[in-house]
């Protein structure tokens, strides 16, 4: 390994290198402000070294690490998504009478488990990376709280995502073996390769087949596609809401992103049984996600089922991700990777924020995360009903913000695409979407009749609302002036090609 | 320039009202009322100092400007008008006058925020009504949702939530298959000449198959119908409207289905001339069900808002006809009728908005007998309702007759049901006026004998005698000397006419016109 390969994964290193002082710390002597300091300062380094990394860029480090323009823009996504996590996380934990500190150290080494997997262009460290990033969540999940009024399930949750996480990893290892059977290779590139020249057409074609589909099962699970979404819920629930909302979304982009790029490389799009297979889990996403999340009062369990919906949108992108380039001298590739990567950008500025605002009026000690909390923010306080509103009309795909901007990319993919089906599972989905949606807004504009449960002006960090801030301006520039992030996005995906 | 300053007027003024309340409860409507005298003052100037540019694409258009904006999809803030968006632009503002008007006293609790809502609400229509890019276009017209959603959903009556979702849900639904059908224009000028573009002029270069352009157009007939709204399509009228406050039914009636009806013409029918022309049997069945339908549904009503709202479906019907009759009668009817209708339906409900507001009900069972005791406002009430029923020397009779006209060269059959209309609408009108006005005095709360002590006091105040005044010299000027209308959007229907002329020539719609 060559000192610039080292540079390379400068990323990898300062992330690691934090969470190893913030032990040594923890060791030393235990205080909660100094940890999240020490952790938000790793990040923002971290994102300081994409500086250097940048102009070294696109280079294969060993055969298992790729670093290219798509690798270090979606490593800058989930740094920050950190970074955010992190700073709005301190005063939650604040009150919390057991230790804090730990909290930081497994959001630290489950970042940089994302890290691994946005990097990966080899079977063993996606798998490497999708299992730092779980067991991470294993703990994350069940931070112990030991308060009534805090999420009421940890363990139950953390059980259920522990069981059917090692499960998922289960299939995706079978699948693993399947194809290394087949081709004698692991790195994303070869398989293809190795499948033209030895199995096309022979009994091997079929092996392909399953072994992919019980690997995109894997990747399903972690995405909670339908019909691998029971955990998502119950999982979304019984977290503590930062844990909840890393889960939401560094660990979705990060599968997402791992997902794009094993479809782009390994063209498994190409064999139509595989296609239709994910065709289906769409709609089913789609379909289902909306159609559940319409009855939950609990918002957690609400912004659940509407990832799940969110998810089924992007894997329309994804589907389309070879309509435009197999047309032989055609003027215009394929936007299937570009709506999948500004569909992602978008989905966790979004989420970031709805979950943002959850945990800026909760604490450890209280999770507002019921419908009937949030009666009335928009009179009471008009700040944090402003943002939330804005962060569900950006989820429901409404102009002026970059949720609708993402909506158009999917809809101009699958027009290019002609997957007229998954369209109209869209347009349903997101007609199904308003209700929920607006059902929370509806219900922040409705008088409280009732005794005051939530003391939001209890909680006035600046830091917090700094954050809440920066996300609502990610959400509207984008949205206002899309120009110039599609560029980049055009840009980023250039290299998968 | 001037369409951003209209627009920036809007959004901007909107911003200020919210703002203002900060320093007093009062500040928002005077806010609000400047902003929209700004924008009347440069849509006037506008009329005025109107010199047509002959170099830009279409031809007459007074203005024209157009600057990048998307560029990885060839996206333009592309604005212009011709004396048809002149025409919708003038209508825009001086309801939105009237709206204010309307709300000035009614809205008493959060007015900051509802002044907010309004104007943003009039900056989307007047984006739609100006907007040559059809992603631009688009964008405003989702733009104007939103408003509106808060509108009815803060301030409206005792169904609010529900109407209000319905409202949305409609809208938003239909506007994701315009979304779709943009797209797919989009996406077949991208295979055709090698480059996204939304432009409302390159657009209607791109050569679709026979089937494809049938479904792409349906996807624009469904969006702009469901704003109209058309026939199956219109449910979430009655109740959006009947749960608005009074000024949200103004703008939802007077204005925000205006975009639907300009819609169609601008963009559904000349960017799919050989469909539209195939479909144009089909869309005057629709129009001629809803007029008749709407008609006896609003015969039925008890609730003097869904009446009225039910009217509003029934007139809309004969803009749709004229729209697919698609000759210049039958588009300057539908013009006509769009610009009489949003006048006489503002008033209708700006005056069953004060009855509801002096009275506190909407149900016709509970009043009777009222011109005794409300003379101007009874007075009022009857001018406008015989507006609505298209008495000769009124606005909507001109729109109506010409609507006809057209549609008669067209389509007879459809020509005569669709007459039928006339005499519904003159049952109904009148029909109100008689519950209402006439007849043994009767109020809720009020026995019949102590209802004299209240009367004069409770009549028009000078400020709604100011609106209703306004609003009737609009219609007796339409109906009297319609040239000043007309003048202004002939040469754009002319020109739409012309430009499609060559390509439908062969087919149905220009086929069945007797020689």
């Amino acid at each position: 390994m060559t000192q610039e390969q080292l540079l390379l994964i400068l990323p990898l290193i300062i992330v690691t290198a934090t969470s190893v002082t913030t032990m040594l710390l923890v060791a030393a002597k235990r205080n909660h402000a100094v940890s999240c300091f020490v952790t938000s300062v790793g990040l923002v380094l971290a994102l300081a070294s994409l500086f250097i990394v940048a102009p070294l860029a696109p280079q294969e480090v060993t055969p298992l690490l790729i670093v290219d323009n798509f690798n270090i823009f979606f490593t800058t996504l989930i740094l920050l998504a950190a970074l955010a996590i992190t700073l709005l996380s301190y005063p939650y934990l604040c009150n919390l009478e057991d230790h804090q500190d730990e909290f930081y150290l497994l959001l630290t080494i489950a970042t940089l488990g994302a890290l691994v997997m946005v990097g990966s262009t080899h079977y063993i460290t996606a798998f490497l990376g999708m299992e730092i990033l779980s067991v991470c969540l294993y703990g994350m999940v069940a931070y112990p709280l030991h308060r009534e009024q805090s999420a009421q399930y940890p363990m139950e949750a953390s059980i259920k995502y522990l069981v059917l996480s090692a499960m998922s990893s289960g299939f995706v290892l079978f699948g693993m073996a399947l194809l290394y059977a087949q081709t004698g290779t692991l790195h994303f590139a070869d398989i293809t390769a190795g499948l033209s020249g030895v199995v096309a057409d022979g009994p091997g074609a079929a092996y392909f087949v399953i072994a992919s589909l019980l690997v995109l099962a894997g990747f399903a699970f972690k995405l909670s596609l339908v019909p691998f979404h029971l955990w998502t819920p119950d999982v979304y629930e019984g977290a503590p809401l930062p844990a909840t909302a890393f889960l939401a979304t560094i660990g979705k982009v990060a599968m997402a992103v791992l997902l794009i790029r094993f479809m782009s490389v390994t063209g498994v799009l190409q064999s139509e049984a595989i296609t239709n297979v994910l065709a289906i889990i769409a709609v089913l996403s789609i379909l289902g996600g909306n159609l559940l999340a319409l009855l939950q009062s609990n918002l957690k369990r609400l912004l659940s089922y509407s990832s799940i919906a969110h998810m089924g949108y992007l894997l329309i992108a994804l589907i389309t991700l070879n309509s435009g380039v197999n047309e032989p001298g055609a003027v215009v590739t394929s936007l299937g990777s570009e709506a999948a990567s500004f569909y992602l950008m978008a989905y966790v500025v979004m989420s970031l924020g709805a979950f943002g605002v959850m945990i800026v009026v909760s604490d450890s000690g209280h999770e507002r995360d019921h419908i009937g909390h949030y009666q009335g923010l928009f009179w009471r306080d008009p700040w944090l009903a402003l943002i939330f509103t804005a962060m569900l009309l950006s989820l429901a795909g409404i102009p002026l913000t970059i949720g609708f901007i993402g909506k158009f990319y999917v809809f101009a993919a699958a027009v290019q695409g002609a997957e007229w089906t998954l369209l109209a599972a869209m347009v349903i989905g997101s007609g199904i979407g308003l209700f929920y949606y607006l059902r929370i807004i509806y219900r922040m504009l409705t008088p409280i009749d009732h005794e005051d449960l939530l003391p939001v002006m209890g909680i006035r960090e600046v830091v917090p609302h700094a954050v809440l801030l920066v996300l609502l301006l990610a959400l509207i520039v984008p949205g206002v002036i899309p120009g110039w992030w599609m560029s980049l996005v055009e840009l980023v995906v250039q290299s998968l090609y | 320039m001037i369409v951003v300053w209209l627009i920036l007027t809007l959004f901007v003024g909107g911003a200020l009202a919210w703002a203002s309340e900060l320093m007093d409860s009062r500040l928002p409507r005077v806010t609000a009322l400047l902003a929209m005298l700004v924008s009347l003052a440069l849509v006037l100037w506008l009329y005025w100092s109107s010199a047509p540019a002959p170099l830009s694409p279409g031809g007459q258009w007074l203005v024209f400007e157009k600057w990048p904006w998307v560029e990885r999809f060839g996206i333009h803030l592309q604005v212009g008008v011709d004396g048809f968006s002149l025409l919708m632009l003038l209508l825009t503002v001086f309801l939105g006058l009237m709206a204010t008007g309307a709300a000035w006293h009614e809205i008493t609790e959060r007015s900051g925020f509802f002044y907010f809502n309004l104007l943003w609400t009039l900056a989307g229509v007047v984006g739609v009504f100006t907007a040559l890019d059809l992603f631009l276009f688009f964008f405003f017209w989702e733009v104007m949702l939103i408003p509106m959603y808060l509108i009815i959903a803060i301030w409206g009556h005792e169904n609010r939530a529900y109407a209000a979702m319905k409202f949305f849900v409609f809208t938003q639904v239909s506007g994701l298959i315009l979304l779709i059908a943009i797209l797919c224009l989009a996406y077949f000028h991208s295979v055709q000449f090698g480059r996204f573009s939304f432009d409302y002029f390159e657009l209607q270069s791109v050569v679709l198959e026979g089937r494809f352009q049938m479904l792409v157009m349906l996807g624009f007939f469904i969006g702009f119908a469901t704003k109209l709204p058309a026939f199956p399509l219109h449910s979430w009228l009655p109740d959006a409207h009947s749960q608005a406050p009074t000024a949200g039914s103004v703008l939802l009636a007077g204005v925000l289905l205006k975009t639907g009806a300009y819609g169609l013409i601008r963009f559904a029918v000349p960017l799919f001339p050989e469909a539209s022309a195939n479909f144009a049997p089909v869309a005057m069945t629709i129009a001629v069900i809803g007029i008749l339908y709407c008609a006896k549904l609003a015969f039925a009503q008890t609730d003097i808002k869904r009446l009225i709202a039910y009217t509003s479906v029934s007139h809309m019907g004969f803009v749709l006809l004229g729209v697919y009759a698609w000759n210049l009668y039958g588009l300057q009817g539908a013009l006509m009728t769009m610009l009489a209708h949003g006048l006489t339906s503002s008033a209708l409900f700006m005056l069953a908005g004060g009855l509801q507001h002096r009275f506190h009900t909407r149900d016709m069972g509970k009043l009777s007998g009222l011109w005794a005791q409300l003379p101007k406002m009874s007075a009022m009430a009857l001018f406008f309702s015989i507006a609505a029923l298209g008495m000769p020397g009124l606005g909507n009779f001109i729109g109506e007759f010409l609507s006809l006209l057209g549609a008669f060269q067209v389509n007879r059959v459809a020509t005569i049901f669709a007459a039928l209309g006339l005499i519904f609408a003159s049952v109904y009108s009148l029909w109100v006026i008689q519950r209402v006005f006439h007849g043994e005095f009767k109020v809720p709360g009020h026995g019949h004998d102590q209802g004299g002590h209240d009367g004069q006091e409770n009549d028009l105040s000078a400020t709604e005698l100011i609106c209703y005044g306004a609003m009737a010299i609009g219609l007796v000027w339409m109906g009297m000397y319609p040239q000043t209308f007309l003048a202004l959007s002939e040469p754009t229907m002319t020109f739409l006419l012309e430009s499609l002329d060559g390509l439908v020539s062969s087919t149905a719609l220009v086929g069945e016109v007797l020689p």
